[in-house]
């Protein structure tokens, strides 16, 4: 599904210039669950946004469900790819504030070219399926962090991608909202999505199938202490 | 599609009011104030221009006094009279004059009282004999009701006379009928057979009556003297020339010294209409550098709304481009945004500033309400939509330039911008 091979990626030009990703190489298959973990100003966040086509690589080779990913991208392809292959959960939920939750979740369908009728009508089912059929026509401030969540996700599944990619899904979230939101995603990868999550909470880390550990750019062994609690649940 | 992008647009304007109507009152404002001041310019150029009299522009009036310096053993101060044979002799020996023609007149300026009067009310107005040919030169006077003299009055000797809205006011009750109607000059009956409005003077110019010269002579005993001359230029002819060849006639025929600069006075309407001009050349010259100000304050204004409006969106466009949307459809849809709002607002703007110089028109008609110096403001429709199209044109460019640099950064950048 996802296939990466020596993936490096600088920011900035010459003497300040930072080597965030240092050859990440890995794979992801198709219907795993996965989460990224890794101390901040690992690189996670960075190998996340290449991963959604949101920043761009300077070396190596990317796979995206067999699609060659070039390092020289254009914007108006990466758009179209992402609009059709993956679908963002984010920790500010990132959604459209003078929208309401229907027509949030069906804005990426807009983009494919849906008419009106159409994407409203799968919205609303979508909604339904994240369990917020009852606040189909709320706006985001009326919504608790949770629900708009469940929004972002709803909005993350409309277009059935290849692969979910959720950055600190639940950062913004109290533990009993955090519990729900990764027992949508559980039920989600029940149905045969790949799911990628970027973390920094063990607990959450420990609900998925795989943990990828990220180092100073690389991918390495976790440190003990994550090891022996991945062990112990 | 397009259709559903309008819907979209639509609705997002709809949903974020206050950045629509802050970036419409820009060019609203900047349009009506715009068309406002131009209207305002135009009204007062208007007001001047109605102070004129109805004459051509391009008349001479010559009149005659006395004499400031003696000459061929004549005396000084003596009156010269200009007579109906100096007409004849300046249609001889004068080439290059389109109209020539002459008033006589009673009252007024010569303290002579003229009393005239229709039934039972009564008042005291200037009388003038006029020449053929007169009403060439008032060509613009307004006859509200009637006709004016015309050339077989005079030559069949007609005692009929054409008067000013300001004497039929004083002679006649409100409404009553005028024309055909008799009034009494000085004791001699007349028949009124026109009424007319001349704006020359402030309106004093309506206070007049005019009677055939020949008609006017024989009535009123003037004998053959006349007390102006006026003349047109055939087109190609100067005015110079004439007032140089017309003097000298005058002159050869009355005895006065060629030095004598006061015996004949002469009004040449194409100087004084040039001194005008170059006054309202002036008042345009202000109004387009008070205009231009006010369009490029606008200009700031809008250009200041839309790179703000644009930057506020910032996140928006982020969430967008990471949900599929290509960097081109930002762009249209945030240039399509603008030109809507812009164009719907300044159309308003021009529909409001229109509406209030014609309700000012509507009621400074119907009320009466005329002020000097200032009269039916009115705006050139072509200016006013180019000034639109400037504002709405640099609208869109204020918003292009934003916009194109929000949909160029990465979108995690953009979303992450509060």
């Amino acid at each position: 599904m996802i296939f990466l091979e020596d993936i490096h990626k600088y920011y900035g030009h010459d003497a300040s210039r930072l080597h965030v990703l240092k050859g990440i190489t890995l794979e992801i298959n198709q219907g795993e669950m996965i989460s990224i973990m890794g101390s901040s100003g690992s690189g996670k966040s960075t190998l996340l946004n290449i991963l959604g086509l949101l920043d761009s690589f300077d070396q190596g080779q990317y796979h995206l469900a067999e699609t060659k990913i070039s390092t020289q991208l254009t914007e108006r392809k990466a758009a179209e790819l992402r609009n059709r292959f993956i679908g963002f959960v984010f920790q500010s939920f990132n959604l459209l504030p003078f929208k309401n939750a229907i027509e949030n979740v069906a804005l990426p369908l807009y983009y494919q070219g849906i008419s009106r009728k159409n994407r409203n009508y799968q919205a609303e089912a979508m909604l339904d399926k994240v369990g917020l059929g009852d606040r189909a026509t709320h706006m985001p401030n009326q919504m608790s962090g949770g629900q708009k969540q469940r929004v972002a996700i709803a909005r993350a599944l409309i277009t059935d991608p290849k692969v979910i990619l959720a950055d600190e899904p639940t950062g913004a979230l109290d533990s009993q909202t955090t519990e729900d939101i990764m027992q949508l995603f559980k039920d989600v990868h029940a149905e045969g999505k790949t799911i990628v999550i970027v973390t920094h909470e063990h607990e959450i880390a420990e609900q998925t199938d795989r943990l990828i550990w990220l180092k100073d750019g690389n991918v390495d062994l976790p440190p003990a202490e994550v090891m022996a609690s991945a062990e112990r649940s | 599609m397009i259709w559903d992008s309008l819907q979209e647009i639509l609705f997002t304007i709809k949903q974020n009011r206050l950045r629509t109507i802050l970036t419409g009152f820009g060019i609203f404002w900047g349009i009506f104030m715009l068309v406002l001041l131009l209207g305002a310019g135009e009204g007062l150029k208007r007001g001047i221009e109605s102070t004129f009299s109805s004459d051509v522009r391009n008349a001479i009036w010559f009149s005659a006094t006395k004499t400031s310096l003696p000459y061929k053993g004549l005396a000084i101060d003596r009156y010269i009279r200009l007579t109906e044979s100096d007409l004849v002799a300046i249609k001889q020996q004068v080439k290059g004059i389109d109209i020539l023609s002459a008033e006589q007149q009673l009252g007024s300026s010569n303290r002579e009282p003229v009393y005239v009067s229709h039934k039972n009310k009564s008042g005291s107005f200037p009388v003038y004999g006029v020449a053929a040919g007169y009403f060439s030169i008032k060509k613009f006077q307004d006859y509200h009701d009637g006709r004016r003299l015309n050339d077989f009055d005079e030559y069949e000797n007609r005692k009929v006379v054409v008067i000013g809205t300001k004497v039929a006011q004083a002679l006649f009750p409100p409404n009553a009928p005028v024309v055909g109607q008799q009034i009494i000059i000085n004791g001699v009956s007349v028949m009124v057979i026109g009424l007319f409005y001349d704006p020359g003077w402030e309106g004093r110019m309506s206070e007049r009556i005019y009677m055939p010269l020949s008609a006017y002579q024989k009535t009123f005993g003037k004998g053959r003297y006349i007390q102006m001359i006026a003349v047109t230029p055939k087109t190609g002819s100067s005015n110079k020339r004439l007032v140089e060849q017309i003097s000298a006639v005058l002159r050869d025929r009355h005895q006065i010294s060629p030095d004598d600069k006061n015996a004949l006075r002469i009004f040449d309407m194409a100087e004084a209409s040039e001194n005008i001009n170059a006054t309202f050349f002036a008042v345009n010259l202000f109004l387009w550098f008070v205009g231009l100000g006010t369009l490029a304050a606008g200009m700031v204004g809008i250009s200041n709304i839309m790179i703000i409006s644009v930057k506020e969106r910032t996140q928006e466009i982020g969430i967008r481009k990471a949900l599929g949307s290509p960097p081109i459809k930002i762009i249209r849809t945030i240039l399509t945004e603008s030109l809507l709002v812009t164009v719907l607002a300044g159309y308003l703007g021009l529909i409001f500033s229109v509406g209030l110089l014609e309700l000012y028109n509507y009621f400074s008609d119907t009320a009466g309400l005329s002020t000097a110096y200032f009269k039916n403001p009115q705006v050139d429709m072509g200016i006013a939509l180019i000034a639109l199209s400037i504002l709405v044109f640099v609208g869109a460019i204020a918003g292009l330039i934003p916009a194109w640099h929000a949909a160029r950064v990465s979108p995690i950048e953009a979303m992450r911008a509060e």
